[in-house]
């Protein structure tokens, strides 16, 4: 198996409670590389939960995951983001009283202005940091903020916010990158723009894992769909085949739908 | 009423050592609330740290006084190591907690009977400046003026020293804060897990802050003690602590220059105050005594309430401080 036929992330036997709950119980994951996977399924299901799991902001009880092959159950997220794995968040997490050009510089790895010493002597990272600017500039040109690039964060729109935390992921330079709902309170408009912004990663070497709600923007852009209820994957394949898999209709919209309730054998 | 003693108290309070001291301890809070949104609520503690930093390792264990000067800096950047050590993982308001405990700790503990043969328990230390005094070029005993402002040359020596480190520090914090490691601390203040997310080491980022700013609350504790020559366990309570947010909150928290202008008038106008009640006319100050029993202790309460209303003022009219934005202020309700 080569490079590029290996999974770039894998779960296996993930388990994760919260008291009595278990919230995630996946038996077997795997992402393939430079595809979009959607990962979908009713609220409360665990998507969110598992995205913490993978990207380290939460424990697993058990199980173990990997990324490009390397075991990282228990890695803090600040060095999974060194080793090319960055996340966004449900609730945007914009820098309010950062203007929006700083948003992206911070996205920067190794940054030699980043230690304390060096702070104190500019001549040693002015270079890196104008080479960084630049990058950001040519980044927010792509996303089409750079209409923004001196405001406060704090001031953009909740469409502009998503844009800006997806661009600002984007600067650490990542393999594979993992959206938590990125449509989520975006308008129509933007959200075609964001959509085509996303179909562009896979071309540049980079995989993407999303959760999203909406089915539409799911058969849109994914490569691969996996479905999470109650904690685990009850279904996974191409947008078509999941779209019309019972199991996932019943999970999505309960077991009975559509029919006479005074019909249905509750029992 | 003697106006002109009235102004020339006031004018000398606006850049006194009170001010110096004050405003150092404030650009330490300022490195932890304003660019980091550290809740420290024991600044006092690490000044404290400094002044016993140096009494301690000099009159009693005879250093040298400028090696007793580094021992205190390096003492105040342990404290902070140690204070943050178990705190800076958990919440925020865990470290508001372990800091006001500890600068209580530090100082009950120095003023108590088991450690007076170290740190000289209420009595405290002194006989320790003498080196600094030696290298004053000004006459100790004689009063120096300078336009409105008028010191004793010992002052006068103090404030040379203070202002140039404050300023120093203060362009320092600056430089320091305008670079990426500064851009880094200002994301963790919005928002933590965002800096993760970026590949952050937020508890090593917060952990230097906390000792950055300690330490230079240590410059503060060791100028104030030089100044007063005696290190005093009870000059180091928590209402200390709690003028030094006062003055931040004055002037701003997260901009450069607030901790020096929001020392300079929070001091102006205790001194104002405190001096125009003392001054009032006879008949009214017997009135006032009668009346709302304003004895010389009371003025010093009600110099107090007084400003405290002040503060109110601002808060109700400004409150982004003196240098903050209005702006900024603004983003923090969206």
């Amino acid at each position: 198996m080569t490079v590029a036929d290996q999974p770039i992330l894998t779960a296996y036997g993930v388990v994760k409670t919260f008291g009595g709950l278990r919230a995630v119980d996946v038996d077997k994951l795997e992402i393939q590389r430079n595809k979009i996977t959607a990962l979908i399924g009713p609220n409360g299901a665990g998507k969110t939960t598992f995205f913490n799991l993978l990207t380290g902001f939460d424990q697993v009880d058990s199980g173990e995951i990997t990324f490009d092959g390397a075991v990282i159950t228990g890695t803090a997220p600040h060095r999974l983001a060194a080793k090319g794995m960055v996340r966004t968040f449900q609730l945007t997490k914009a820098l309010a009283k950062l203007s929006t050009i700083e948003n992206m510089k911070l996205g920067a790895l190794d940054q030699r202005g980043e230690k304390f010493w060096a702070a104190l002597f500019p001549s040693s990272w002015t270079k890196q940091e104008q080479a960084i600017e630049a990058r950001a500039d040519a980044i927010l040109q792509r996303f089409n903020l750079t209409g923004m690039r001196d405001e406060y964060a704090g001031t953009m729109s909740g469409g502009q916010r998503k844009l800006l935390e997806m661009a600002r992921a984007l600067m650490t330079d990542p393999r594979l990158v993992m959206l938590d709902e990125p449509m989520a309170g975006v308008n129509p408009a933007l959200a075609q723009s964001l959509l085509e912004l996303i179909k562009l990663l896979p071309g540049e070497g980079r995989t993407v894992i999303f959760v999203e709600h909406n089915m539409d923007v799911v058969q849109e852009i994914a490569d691969w769909v996996i479905v999470m209820a109650e904690g685990r994957i009850i279904a996974q394949g191409t947008p078509t085949e999941v779209k019309s898999n019972k199991t996932v209709i019943d999970a999505y919209l309960g077991a009975h739908h559509g029919e006479d309730l005074s019909q249905v054998d509750l029992a | 009423m003697d106006w002109g003693f009235i102004l020339e108290r006031s004018f000398s309070a606006m850049i006194g050592p009170e001010v110096v001291v004050y405003a150092l301890a404030a650009v330490g809070l300022n490195v932890h609330f304003g660019y980091t949104g550290l809740m420290n609520f024991g600044q006092v503690g690490f000044m404290a740290a400094g002044a016993y930093g140096v009494g301690v390792s000099v009159f009693w264990l005879g250093w040298n006084f400028w090696v007793g000067i580094v021992f205190a800096f390096v003492y105040a950047g342990v404290l902070a190591l140690l204070l943050g050590l178990p705190t800076l993982r958990l919440r925020a308001d865990y470290l508001s907690l372990v800091t006001i405990a500890a600068s209580e700790t530090i100082r009950l503990l120095a003023r108590s009977r088991v450690m007076q043969p170290i740190t000289g328990g209420v009595e405290g230390v002194n006989q320790f400046a003498g080196p600094f005094y030696d290298l004053s070029p000004f006459e100790l005993g004689k009063f120096y003026s300078f336009g409105p402002f008028k010191y004793l040359g010992r002052d006068v020596w103090v404030l040379l020293v203070g202002w140039t480190l404050l300023i120093m520090i203060t362009l320092m914090v600056r430089q320091v804060m305008r670079s990426p490691w500064g851009r880094t601390l200002r994301a963790i203040r919005e928002d933590e897990d965002a800096a993760r997310a970026l590949g952050k080491n937020v508890y090593f980022y917060k952990m230097q802050s906390l000792m950055f700013g300690g330490m230079i609350g240590a410059v503060a504790g060791v100028l104030q003690v030089i100044q007063k020559s005696s290190v005093q366990a009870d000059t180091f309570n928590p209402v200390i602590t709690f003028t030094i947010w006062t003055i931040l909150i004055i002037g701003g928290p997260g901009r450069v220059w607030s901790p020096i202008v929001g020392a300079s008038i929070y001091w102006t106008l205790i001194v104002f105050v405190e001096n125009t009640l003392r001054q009032l006319p006879p008949g009214l100050r017997a009135t006032l005594e009668d009346s709302i029993q304003l004895s010389d202790f009371n003025i010093a309460m009600l110099r107090f309430i007084l400003v405290g209303g002040g503060l109110l003022l601002l808060a109700r009219f400004r409150p982004q401080g003196i240098f903050g934005s209005r702006e900024e202020m603004a983003l923090d309700r969206r």
